[in-house]
């Protein structure tokens, strides 16, 4: 394809409508009627423009449990859902606890060339909990990871969080907590309440995930250093974030699609598509994190992406594995949870999806959202269509969504990553392509 | 009836149904020749994933009653990490033509999960999943309270105006959830009471009254004790301080036992912990209904096997598993 794309008639997220020039991997104009020669010529009548999607949370698998997901395969679900950037979580095998399996990573995703891949360093050797790891060479190797998670386990030592934190405030960096006290969650199969109960699964208390984010709050007030709380998912710890943030307290937070949409009544089947880290809650801490998108307390919506084989859903509830894919219906989901339901609007979504994400992860391009002179990441996405969700909509190697044959609003039609399409009327380029858009991006 | 999987979501008058055909099961046992040619080539599997010789021997004598071939599967010690997994299992079991498998599992929800998965058609009958049910357990109790206040015109009665005290471990007790619906669906009044560690923490729409005084309770002059069994588990988890501790304040007595009505029963789902939630004073006096649950328990499974396997097997297709229940 051309270096030159023109995107004709596209509506914005804040209701105008422009043609938008593409030219050697930036945003070269905006406006109406636009011409220029040799251009490709995108359609986007009737089609929203949104800035590419940012991704603060996903488990891409590789290195080591590739039979889940590749950095590829991942890419590809990634482009499918129109992201542009995502954050590959650090408990593979090895864990990416050092500057050569972050720079692996990295270099996957440069390879792969559907979007950005952002490593995220592990905070412990190992995900641990002992000591930390390997941070500042993490840092400033070529990767320059500036997210640190030992996401899936809890930094549960307070000091050595606290430490962790000041340890990357240095360079800006932002420590990324899976919050969720070890010894309340012990065997934890779904959110604690009546249901859990009933069904006599052993329960995990909301408490449980605030206590973590009250004691965090306090250190990173206390260290004056970023911290972010990853998938928040009770109405709790909106109230103690909220709190923080009226102190001053550089924290942010991050809600998952699932946690928008999804209440635990749907674990009375013991459906083990259900079955997630943390686990669904309450219709009213729905509502809770819907209000704390909605007044900016969270600040992103990040997809915690989760692929697993099928064996590993194909059994009784408590053998299956926590987690769930989500990048490819993550714009479907938003737009049911929070667009139709009147929470957000999509300058909103734009915002939580990709600026706010963006921002917290310290990748550059995303803060002007849709402008001209910043490089073209851009989803071209069709708001009227609806559709039953199913596995034709899935393009990463698992197929653990909870919402295959749910119907869902929206389709994302179109993916421009860094000025070349990754995906064109509803269907992925091939990877050959895309690697030769790649190339000829870098080296002109 | 396509499964048993649990008492919830069954209704009064199939519950009923049941009891009634266990009275006719219970006649049969009174029988010099205590067997039926009802299930007759039909093959029941007995699936289980934990030790329980008790109901696996007599669910054995139930299938055995019924003319029905048995084969007990001891999967005990397998785990999804180092044996076959359930799908496995089933699969297998399926391939060898049995009509019925009748499952216990550690983790709640795996005979739901057997139930829906389509890997075997077989009916199930859940003998006891985690902490989620045991509804042959409850329907025994039920048939064993029944049979204590209604005598020989027990059969199509219910259980109105019965009060029932459940103590002990309700948290983790597939006893007490299952005996909770179904007793409630039969008409009778259920009030819990455990300490506080042992109660589940949120019981908002729960059909039952909650207190943490067993002497209270007792004052109040409930029809039916039913005590639950104390794992040793659980006394080395904080639960409570200690066995003394647990035998004083929740523990069936003889003080206690002696200050009950002359009408009162006294259930226990066995094994019993002589001593910690129930005296041998208590256990062995003619309250005690132990051995009649025991008894019982036969002529439940029977009815349960009987109604699952007899006639046209109803149809698995399109049919979610708890409507079929309350239908």
């Amino acid at each position: 394809m051309s270096r030159t794309i023109i995107i004709r008639g596209a509506a914005l997220a804040d209701g105008g409508r422009t043609d938008i020039l593409v030219r050697d991997g930036r945003i070269a104009e905006l406006g109406g009627s636009l011409s220029a020669a040799e251009a490709a010529v995108i359609d986007a009548d009737g089609l929203l423009a949104l800035p590419g999607l940012v991704d603060l949370h996903t488990h891409l698998r590789e290195p080591g449990y590739e039979q889940s997901e590749t950095v590829l395969t991942g890419s590809r679900a990634a482009a499918f859902g129109g992201f542009t950037v995502v954050h590959a979580m650090a408990n593979t095998s090895p864990v990416a606890d050092t500057a050569g399996v972050v720079e692996q990573v990295e270099s996957l995703g440069e390879a792969a060339g559907y979007v950005t891949v952002r490593p995220v360093g592990a905070v412990t050797a190992g995900l641990e909990g002992r000591q930390l790891a390997e941070i500042g060479a993490m840092a400033t190797s070529r990767a320059r990871v500036r997210v640190f998670s030992d996401d899936g386990r809890c930094v549960d030592d307070a000091q050595l969080m606290r430490r962790a934190l000041e340890y990357v405030k240095v360079f800006d960096g932002v420590v990324a907590q899976h919050a969720q006290e070890a010894r309340l969650t012990e065997d934890a199969q779904m959110n604690e309440g009546s249901l859990s109960g009933e069904l006599g699964l052993t329960g995990w208390p909301a408490a449980a995930e605030e206590a973590i984010i009250a004691r965090d709050v306090l250190l990173a007030g206390h260290v004056g250093a970023r911290l972010h709380i990853c998938h928040v998912s009770t109405a709790g710890s909106v109230d103690v974030i909220r709190w923080a943030k009226a102190r001053g307290i550089p924290v942010t937070a991050e809600v998952t699609p699932h946690h928008l949409l999804l209440t635990e009544d749907v674990v009375r089947g013991y459906d083990t598509r259900y079955k997630v880290n943390p686990p669904l809650r309450g219709a009213e801490d729905v509502a809770a994190v819907r209000a704390g998108l909605a007044d900016g307390t969270i600040d992103a919506i990040a997809t915690d992406h989760a692929p697993h084989p099928v064996e590993a859903k194909d059994c009784e509830w408590a053998a299956a594995a926590f987690g769930m894919v989500g990048l490819e219906s993550a714009l479907s989901v938003v737009h049911a949870a929070v667009v139709q339901t009147g929470v957000l609007d999509w300058t909103d979504v734009a915002r939580v999806l990709s600026s706010a994400p963006a921002r917290i992860g310290s990748v550059p391009g995303y803060e002007a959202g849709i402008a001209v002179g910043v490089p073209a990441n851009l989803t071209l996405y069709d708001p009227s269509a609806e559709r039953v969700f199913d596995r034709s909509a899935l393009r990463g190697r698992s197929t653990n969504s909870p919402y295959l044959s749910a119907v869902l609003p929206g389709r994302v039609i179109a993916t421009i990553h860094d000025g070349y399409p990754t995906m064109l009327d509803g269907e992925l380029l091939d990877a050959r392509t895309i690697a030769t858009a790649r190339e000829e991006l870098q080296h002109g | 009836m396509r499964h048993l999987l649990s008492t919830k979501g069954l209704g009064r008058e199939q519950a009923i149904a049941i009891l009634d055909v266990a009275e006719d099961m219970g006649d049969v046992s009174q029988r010099e020749v205590k067997k039926l040619p009802a299930l007759r080539g039909k093959t029941v599997v007995n699936l289980f994933y934990e030790d329980s010789t008790r109901t696996r021997i007599s669910f054995e004598a139930a299938a055995k009653r019924l003319s029905a071939d048995v084969i007990n599967f001891s999967a005990k010690g397998s785990s999804v990490s180092k044996g076959e997994s359930l799908k496995d299992t089933a699969q297998t079991l399926a391939s060898m033509g049995a009509d019925a498998v009748v499952i216990r599992h550690p983790a709640s929800g795996a005979p739901q999960t057997l139930a829906q998965s389509g890997w075997i058609d077989a009916g199930i009958v859940n003998a006891g999943d985690g902490m989620h049910e045991h509804p042959t357990q409850a329907l025994l109790d039920a048939f064993t309270i029944r049979r204590r206040f209604h005598g020989a015109a027990a059969r199509g009665r219910d259980l109105d105006g019965i009060s029932v005290a459940i103590v002990g471990d309700i948290l983790h007790s597939r006893v007490a959830r299952s005996n909770i619906w179904l007793l409630t669906a039969l008409g009778a009044s259920v009030h819990l009471v455990a300490p506080a560690t042992l109660m589940p923490v949120d019981l908002e729409g729960w059909p039952v009254t909650v207190g943490y005084d067993l002497d209270r309770e007792l004052a109040s002059g409930p029809d039916v004790v039913m005590m639950l069994r104390i794992q040793a588990e659980r006394m080395h988890a904080s639960f409570f301080p200690n066995a003394r501790e647990y035998s004083r304040q929740w523990g069936l007595d003889e003080d206690r036992v002696g200050r009950l009505g002359a009408g009162t029963i006294v259930m226990h789902p066995g094994p019993m912990n002589r001593g910690l939630e129930i005296s041998a004073l208590a256990a062995d006096s003619p309250l005690s209904t132990v051995r009649e649950q025991v008894t019982n328990g036969v002529s439940v499974r029977m009815a349960a096997l009987y109604l699952l396997l007899s006639g046209e097997r109803e149809s698995s297709e399109g049919e979610p598993v708890e409507e079929e229940q309350s239908a």
